[in-house]
């Protein structure tokens, strides 16, 4: 048995910890505290644990598990709120009270809970790994696929539909090198990507119902998104609302190292929210990891680990998953913080060397994949990484390292959002190399004029932008006409498209349909107040048509009826436009 | 355990012991210290290793030699005694009396670095505190169990605003237990005066305890001071059931000295000699907000730093704004222009606001109004810089009427009395009083049924 030599914050190192192995699972001193062994040296090992070392001497025992830190993979995980290690939040409060005790754990799946299991291949089927031998309903809206381990493969020699808890033997595979009971849980070691055969080059978006995402800066599903900001810029509220409304199948949410009342506000107002495709509660397809700041450093290293491997297994499943990390920033430092008492020597602004290797092993492990395994199916893992750069100022390692690898790339922008223009990702900076690949999806399913009303509003943006320098030194009456259309056009889009409000009850889910009608209204206003200038009109006089109301209320229009609302705002739009230039 | 003493500190700096010949002292095991002329200090372990501990010292090292200095290692983590009878007293940094009065016993002491409160055991907090002042009301409102910074720099008025805070908070219909704890860090007398006749001369003082840490005091008494602070408030708050409202002043300190013990221990800086972990640091005494499911009391924090040279990135405000759920910031340009208090809504944020106001809590218009006045304010003070530039005739009317607007808004709204306590109505009613100077039709955050219901434009 190991025996401690020092304590310092979060790392221990212990000498003569048998079978000692990197990534190891330890257990440190008296009260059994979790911890991995992350350096080795002789007959020395240093330990990251995962719990508060307060108390812990030097003597005490370490012992090693033998096991790499793995997650419990089954039915039962949706719905759960797990710390960075997969210990059950609601199960340690029942048992230690409202505060976290050391020491204790708790197995991430209910244990004696019976699960209704269907199988779906029969006695003698010979399998590979990730063949789908059966399904267990998990929520009202996940069907549970149960898998056959990666690596392994084999006859089916005893399978049975029936009640089983996850440590049941539901069926029984006959291997090259023996019988192995399968069951519905399954183990993975969180640092290993779960393989599979192939990644497909993402082709479909991740519909968010967020305006500015889905028409600017579209992500396709399977792809990498950045979202560095300020604090108070909204990184929070954007990573809420694509958990609640984007149409992926599951949404894991990692907080880590972020505020407990936020985790607290998933947790009160997820079960309460509808998804809008079936009705049924969001809280059925989340999964919560729950490492906030106050809570071991040394787990919040591990948590984002946790989230992505519970994500890729039920992409094996051929799911589209969400993952949301807020923030990697606080991952990063965690990082930094075990690196710092490692005295390994430090990178830039000290954090470790490896920093960029880790940041981009971990967006690798994103991707739309065709996974192992009978019946083929196509699964992604799309994430949506915040990133919190101290000041702002994204030129910081954490921002760098991550733009790097993702090809998403939404600016939250402190000074839009200080005039609560929310959410406040900046139209000119932010970017979506997806954008190409997904016009054709847009213009087949939306309209085929989609790529055409994107690229105008762009350009108004644009030259919006332009205008205003223009403006800052001449003033905006110095103007001419067909300039003040330019922005007025790109303020309509600013303020009655690109702003929405996520705690409205309409406005906080646009569908597609709605968004093209909404910026294709926009444009068409645009146009003809373009036109009636050009043939003498006023702006000033332009500027006080009652139509502009129409395009200001849209936002409150329910989706249903927003076709009507459209082709009757429309006629008035070219109604009043005719009434001025007959006055001209 | 016994407590042996070791007479073998083989070096001092700074503020950090090297003991030798201790095998198995505990990590942050609290120490005592004994001067060779008989004074007693308190310590912490911060290193432990065979052979060796590096202890941190709360208070100064003058006095203590490498000789006949003994330190005594108590086994057990930092705790105190704590009980209703707090309320009233004035402490040290570390816990103990310092006005004369009895010692406070308790049947069990509390450790000050708690466990982390388990994130599934929180209750969302929703209860609108109205403080009285239409900045932090009507536009970043306060609710229970928040922690609400104010972000402030050197000669402005944030001191004289917490004591407004603290004076005129309360939750409208309810009359509940209700207790301040206020935690100086390196402030100065004066500034300590103040707050104590503040709360003596409002009534506050007989349900107020007050951790006191001058500039004068030794800076290691800092680091422990909000600790042993926030322990008493959850026992307040969770045992006795208070709404407990928690003053940190001046936190600024607390970084300097947690980056002075840093530099001590020869450890890798981050950002302006930070050291790389303050932000878990921080977090540990900002987290300690809250409301439990099921436990009646509640945790408000309003810490108070100020920001050195006004920079809003230095890291002090920088983490505490990543873990904190928003923050009022305090302008110089509005003292300068003698308004107070000085509060810069645009920078300003609460982030519980939405789960505190609309209807049944403060008013269904709320929201729409607050974004209104932000929205209106924002572009007023663009004209204002752009008028600088172009001279405002060439501004368009409509433009103009928006510049007028933001003068307008900070002489009335953000600009108030020092004992004005503003009701929400009070707040909401102004802040229409100053819209419908603006066109009706530009009132985008507005919902029609509540212009219709509350607004003062001519149409209606």
């Amino acid at each position: 048995m190991g025996v401690i030599i020092r304590v310092s914050g979060p790392v221990v190192i212990a000498e003569g910890i048998e079978n000692q192995r990197m990534y190891d699972v330890v257990k440190v001193g008296q009260m059994g505290l979790v911890g991995e062994i992350i350096k080795i040296s002789g007959n020395e090992a240093t330990v990251q644990v995962y719990e508060d070392t307060t108390g812990i001497r030097p003597g005490e025992p370490v012992e090693s598990t033998g096991k790499p830190l793995s997650v419990e993979l089954g039915p039962g995980l949706l719905k759960s709120i797990y710390d960075g290690i997969q210990r059950p939040l609601d199960v340690i409060r029942e048992k230690t009270g409202d505060f976290i005790m050391r020491g204790y754990t708790a197995p991430p799946l209910d244990q004696d809970k019976k699960w209704d299991f269907k199988a779906t291949v029969s006695k003698g089927t010979k399998v590979g790994q990730g063949d789908i031998i059966g399904e267990v309903q998990e929520t009202s809206l996940i069907l549970h696929k149960i898998m056959v381990p990666l690596g392994m493969s084999g006859e089916i020699t005893e399978i049975s539909s029936g009640s089983f808890n996850i440590t049941e033997t539901i069926a029984k595979l006959k291997t090259d090198s023996g019988i192995v009971d399968l069951r519905l849980k399954q183990e993975w070691p969180v640092r290993v990507s779960r393989r599979v055969q192939n990644k497909l080059p993402p082709q479909i978006p991740l519909i968010t119902g967020q305006r500015v995402i889905d028409s600017l800066f579209p992500v396709a599903k399977g792809g990498t998104v950045a979202v560095p900001g300020p604090f108070g810029s909204g990184k929070t509220v954007v990573q809420h609302q694509l958990s609640k409304w984007a149409d992926s199948d599951i949404v894991v949410y990692v907080g880590c190292g972020e505020r407990g009342n936020e985790m607290t506000e998933i947790l009160t107002t997820f079960p309460e929210l509808q998804d809008p495709k079936s009705g049924k509660p969001l809280m059925e397809r989340t999964i919560l990891i729950a490492n906030t700041s106050n809570m071991p450093v040394a787990a919040r290293e591990a948590s984002i680990y946790t989230g992505i491997t519970i994500a890729e297994y039920y992409r094996d499943m051929g799911y589209g998953i969400a993952l949301m990390a807020d923030s990697t920033s606080r991952w990063a430092e965690a990082l930094r913080e075990i690196s710092g008492r490692l005295e390994e020597m430090p990178g830039e602004e000290g954090y470790p060397a490896y920093l960029g290797r880790r940041l981009s092993e971990f967006y690798e492990r994103s991707g739309n994949s065709r996974v192992f395994g009978l019946p083929e199916r196509i699964g992604s893992i799309t994430i949506v990484g915040a990133v919190s750069p101290p000041g702002g100022d994204i030129s910081e390692p954490v921002s760098q390292n991550t733009l790097r690898v993702t090809r998403v790339f939404w600016a939250l922008d402190a000074s839009l959002a200080s005039r609560r223009h929310f959410p406040s990702i900046n139209w000119l900076n932010s970017y979506s190399l997806y954008q190409n690949e997904l016009l054709p999806w847009f213009s087949k399913n939306v309209s085929e004029n989609w790529p055409q009303i994107y690229k105008n509003s762009m350009a108004i943006l644009q030259k919006e932008a332009e205008l205003q320098e223009v403006v800052q030194l001449v003033g905006y009456d110095a103007l001419p006409d067909r300039e003040k259309v330019v922005l007025d056009t790109a303020r309509m889009i600013r303020e009655d498209f690109l702003q929405q409000s996520a705690f409205d009850e309409i406005d906080q889910y646009c569908s597609m349909n709605k968004q093209f009608l909404m910026l294709q209204s926009i444009l068409y206003l645009g146009d003809m107040e373009d036109q009636a200038v050009s043939k003498g009109a006023q702006m000033a006089t332009l500027q006080k048509m009652k139509c502009r109301n129409l395009i200001s209320r849209m936002k409150e229009v329910r989706d249903p009826d927003f076709q009507k609302y459209h082709d009757e705002m429309k006629e008035s739009i070219a109604q009043e436009v005719k009434k001025v230039l007959e006055s001209v | 355990m016994v407590k042996v003493g070791y007479r073998s500190i083989k070096e001092i700096s700074g503020p950090l012991l090297f003991v030798e010949g201790i095998s198995n002292a505990g990590y942050n095991e609290m120490v005592s210290i004994e001067t060779p002329d008989g004074q007693i200090r308190s310590g912490q372990v911060l290193d432990t290793r065979k052979g060796m501990a590096v202890v941190q010292v709360f208070g100064p090292t003058t006095g203590i030699d490498n000789k006949n200095t003994v330190v005594r290692f108590t086994g057990e983590a930092s705790r105190i005694s704590v009980s209703d009878s707090i309320l009233g007293r004035i402490f040290n940094g570390l816990g103990e009396p310092i006005d004369q009065g009895p010692a406070i016993v308790s049947k069990e002491k509390l450790e000050i670095v708690g466990s982390s409160m388990n994130p599934y055991s929180r209750e969302e907090p929703s209860e609108f505190i109205q403080t009285g002042i239409s900045t932090i009301d009507g536009m970043n409102t306060l609710v229970r169990g928040q922690k609400l910074p104010i972000f402030s720099g050197s000669g402005l008025s944030h001191n004289m605003l917490a004591a407004q805070i603290a004076r005129q908070a309360k939750v409208i219909g309810k009359d509940e237990g209700f207790a301040v704890i206020f935690g100086a860090m390196g402030i100065t007398s004066e500034e300590a005066n103040y707050f104590i006749n503040e709360f003596r001369n409002t009534g506050a003082l007989s349900r107020a305890a007050i951790y006191l840490n001058l500039s004068s005091d030794p800076s290691m008494e800092r680091i422990i001071l909000p600790r042993v602070a926030l322990t008493a408030a959850e026992f307040l708050a969770y045992h006795s059931e208070y709404h407990v409202l928690v003053i940190l002043t001046d936190m600024t300190n607390y970084c300097e000295a947690l980056r002075e013990i840093s530099s001590a221990r020869e450890e890798v800086p981050g950002r302006r000699g930070f050291p790389g972990y303050m932000y878990t640091d921080l977090s540990m005494i900002y987290e300690r907000a809250g409301k439990i499911r099921g436990r009646n009391g509640s945790i408000t924090q309003i810490p108070i730093l100020t920001m050195p040279g006004d920079d809003i990135t230095n890291p002090i405000p920088d983490l505490t704004g990543y873990i904190t759920e928003g923050q009022i910031v305090m302008s110089r340009d509005l003292q300068r222009k003698g308004i107070y208090p000085p509060v810069d809504v645009l920078p300003s944020l609460s982030r519980l606001m939405n789960q505190g106001i609309g209807k049944g809590r403060t008013r269904e218009d709320h929201r729409g109004v607050a974004d209104q006045l932000y929205s209106a304010y924002a572009n007023g003070k663009d004209l204002r810089s752009l008028s600088a530039i172009v001279g405002e005739e060439s501004l368009g009317a409509n433009d103009r009427l928006y510049l007028k607007f933001a003068e307008e808004f900070e002489k009335r709204y953000v600009a108030q009395g020092l004992n004005e306590d503003r009701t929400i109505e009070a707040t909401l009613g102004i802040s229409y009083d100053l819209l419908s100077e603006l066109p009706e039709e530009d009132m985008k955050r507005l919902k029609r049924e509540h212009i219709s219901k509350y607004g003062k434009w001519k149409s209606n």
